[in-house]
């Protein structure tokens, strides 16, 4: 093997193993809407519940590779990452809630039910151009990019690090919790944003939008799977793992860590603000409680379940943590919380390098 | 104080720095020409370390002045002190532990730092051979595809010099380079570091006082932050103030 070839957090798994139930897993969930398609009584059928289910872990896969490239690489820990996922699904929201037009119980041509309700008289300045749906989806990336640039550039200038920085995050994901809550800041309030009815011309709850959805999902994880292993592949790849492992040390070769630090936050941050925005259109509702401080520890779990550090294991511990949720909220609903908080301790104690750890015999880098 | 008509590259004035009310730094001047190589003895705890802390910003002097070439150190933060050409060997030597030698070779090497200049490098031919180049200088050809976590203290200690050399400062700062060397690898830092003085400025702190006598060179005595002698390495052993500070102790 020739030095510099992969990035240290992935070096020695059993590649080929992997690569296989890699390209196994890809092929099985762009089957699943084709399934789907299928007579109910065949064999092979695939019900809408799975099909809306696995769109919506997609994005939740996203989410958890996106926590992978900031924390697994450059070693922030960040504990408000679906605040940015919340944050990109609120665009998306208010390019659905825009097309509902005369369609409300109000009838409006403009405003939404709930601001006709709150008595607006015209939409406030920032809701225009939500109508575009390029327009929403460039938001989506941008107000949470923007939000992490400016969080991490006061943080990482300070050199906060660590648990510190953890727990800014929080707050930050809490404090805009508490803001969306509130009917004064034309978000909807507590009820957020429903009742959409359709998306670039398709109308929502069909199984035509449900696959379409669910494929522009897949397409984002891939491309996001493919832009993170891009920089884990280059010297910035390095760069980061050096920076998680020895921060100052980095700064004595010459090297600007705030600079790099912003670099993944805000590119983590954009790409989880895109898995938000195709998260609301398929679970149909987006309110302040995307923000709540726990999904984004619940995100963070996902990770470390998976495998810190590797992007196939973010994924993967993004679906098995789901699947396990999913699971144990229809047979024992009260038991869940307690699961995930034993699921992560135990992961902690018997596998620290997570699931995507029993595919390889190294010791951890 | 050192002859004044040469061409002084890092020029240190009345530095002072305060822990807590003990002094590490006590009023140090120290002036190191273009192109020399100096070397900084002195008994444990004497500040030679705080004194690389100062000159590459890890720890801001209380009082005094420090200038490398015509810039304020002072102002300057570590990695705008690195890019203008200062170099540091750590005490420990520290350094990328996940990393491959070949990896941490390669990060330390001199080109543009930012991260989307990071995210387009590519490794050219004659960067590859100018780091093999380096692993051969620093033996550790065949350790190349190792991660440093793995190597021994020795290696540890050559890879870090490798990623000096890499960098290719002007100005290069040598904490304890030898300490957990074989007497022969000795020899062979002493020779390294008297070919890159010449071009370039060497500071190197060290107790060994055999590989002090190979570096042939001006010595500085530093104690309780100041300095207390300074010379040929013959003049500062029969120096009886710096007799007294070694036997005394
Ligand atoms: N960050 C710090 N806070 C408090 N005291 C410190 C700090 N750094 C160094 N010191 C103290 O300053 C003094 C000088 O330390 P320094 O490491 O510079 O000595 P040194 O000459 O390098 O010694 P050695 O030969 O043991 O490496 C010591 O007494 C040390 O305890
Ligand atoms: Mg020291």
């Amino acid at each position: 093997m020739t030095p510099a070839e992969t990035p240290a957090p992935e070096r020695g798994t059993a590649r080929l193993a992997l690569r296989l139930l890699l390209m196994a897993a890809i092929l099985i969930l762009a089957m699943l809407p084709v399934l789907n398609q299928l007579p109910v009584d065949s064999a092979l059928h695939v019900s809408d519940f799975i099909v809306s289910i696995g769109g919506k872990w997609i994005t939740y896969a996203v989410l958890a590779l996106a926590i992978d490239l900031a924390w697994g690489y450059a070693g922030i820990l960040s504990l408000g990452h679906g605040a940015f996922f919340a944050l990109g699904g609120y665009a998306m929201g208010m390019h659905l809630m825009r097309l509902i037009g005369t369609r409300g119980v109000y009838g409006h041509p403009v405003l939404p039910d709930f601001m006709v309700f709150l008595g607006y008289k015209e939409l406030p300045w920032y809701w225009l151009g939500f109508e575009y749906f390029p327009y929403a989806m460039l938001m989506a990336m941008v107000v949470p990019g923007l939000l992490a640039l400016i969080i991490g550039f006061l943080a990482f200038r300070s050199r906060i690090t660590g648990v510190y920085l953890s727990i800014i995050t929080q707050a930050m994901t809490y404090a805009l919790m508490l803001a969306f809550f509130r009917n004064d800041m034309g978000f909807g309030g507590n009820n957020g944003f429903t009742d959409f009815k359709e998306l670039l011309g398709m109308p929502l709850q069909t199984a035509n939008a449900r696959a379409v959805l669910y494929y522009a999902s897949l397409a984002l994880l891939l491309v996001s799977l493919l832009l993170c292993w891009r920089i884990a592949a280059s010297k910035l790849g390095r760069v980061l793992v050096a920076i998680r492992d020895a921060e100052s040390r980095v700064r004595f070769l010459g090297y600007d860590v705030t600079q790099h630090k912003l670099f993944v936050f805000v590119l983590s941050a954009m790409i989880a603000g895109l898995a938000g925005a195709l998260y609301v259109p398929q679970v149909g509702i987006i309110n302040p409680g995307e923000f709540s401080p726990g999904n984004s520890i619940e995100a963070v779990i996902w990770v470390a379940v998976g495998g810190r550090g590797s992007l196939i294991g973010a994924i993967l511990g993004a679906f098995s943590v789901n699947a396990l949720k999913t699971w144990l909220t229809t047979v024992a609903p009260d038991l869940w919380l307690f699961a995930l908080g034993g699921l992560f301790v135990a992961v902690t104690l018997f596998l620290p390098r997570g699931l995507i750890g029993l595919f390889s015999r190294e010791k951890r880098a | 104080m050192s002859g004044g008509a040469g061409n002084p590259i890092l020029y240190l004035d009345g530095v002072s720095v305060v822990f807590d009310g003990f002094k590490a730094l006590n009023d140090l001047s120290l002036i190191v020409e273009a192109g020399e190589l100096r070397a900084i003895i002195g008994p444990n705890g004497a500040g030679k370390t705080t004194m690389m802390d100062v000159i590459t910003g890890k720890t801001r002097p209380t009082a005094g002045t420090v200038r490398f070439r015509e810039h304020d150190l002072t102002r300057l933060d570590e990695a705008a002190i690195a890019t203008l050409g200062i170099g540091r060997k750590f005490q420990k030597p520290t350094m990328f532990d996940a990393l491959t030698a070949f990896e941490n070779l390669e990060l330390a090497c001199k080109a543009p730092r930012g991260p989307l200049a990071c995210l387009r490098w590519v490794l050219s031919p004659a960067t590859r051979r100018r780091i093999e180049g380096v692993a051969e200088e620093i033996g550790l050809t065949s350790r190349l595809g190792d991660r440093a976590g793995v190597l021994s203290h020795g290696q540890r200690q050559w890879l870090e010099i490798g990623m000096l050399l890499m960098q290719d400062p002007e100005l290069l700062l040598v904490d304890e380079p030898v300490a957990g060397m074989t007497d022969q690898e000795t020899e062979h830092t002493a020779d390294l570091l008297r070919r890159i003085a010449g071009e370039r400025s060497v500071v190197v702190v060290e107790h060994d006082l055999e590989f002090v006598r190979a570096l042939g060179c001006k010595v500085t005595v530093l104690c309780e932050g100041a300095m207390l002698s300074e010379g040929s390495i013959d003049h500062v052993q029969n120096d009886p103030r710096v007799i007294e500070v070694y036997l005394g102790r």
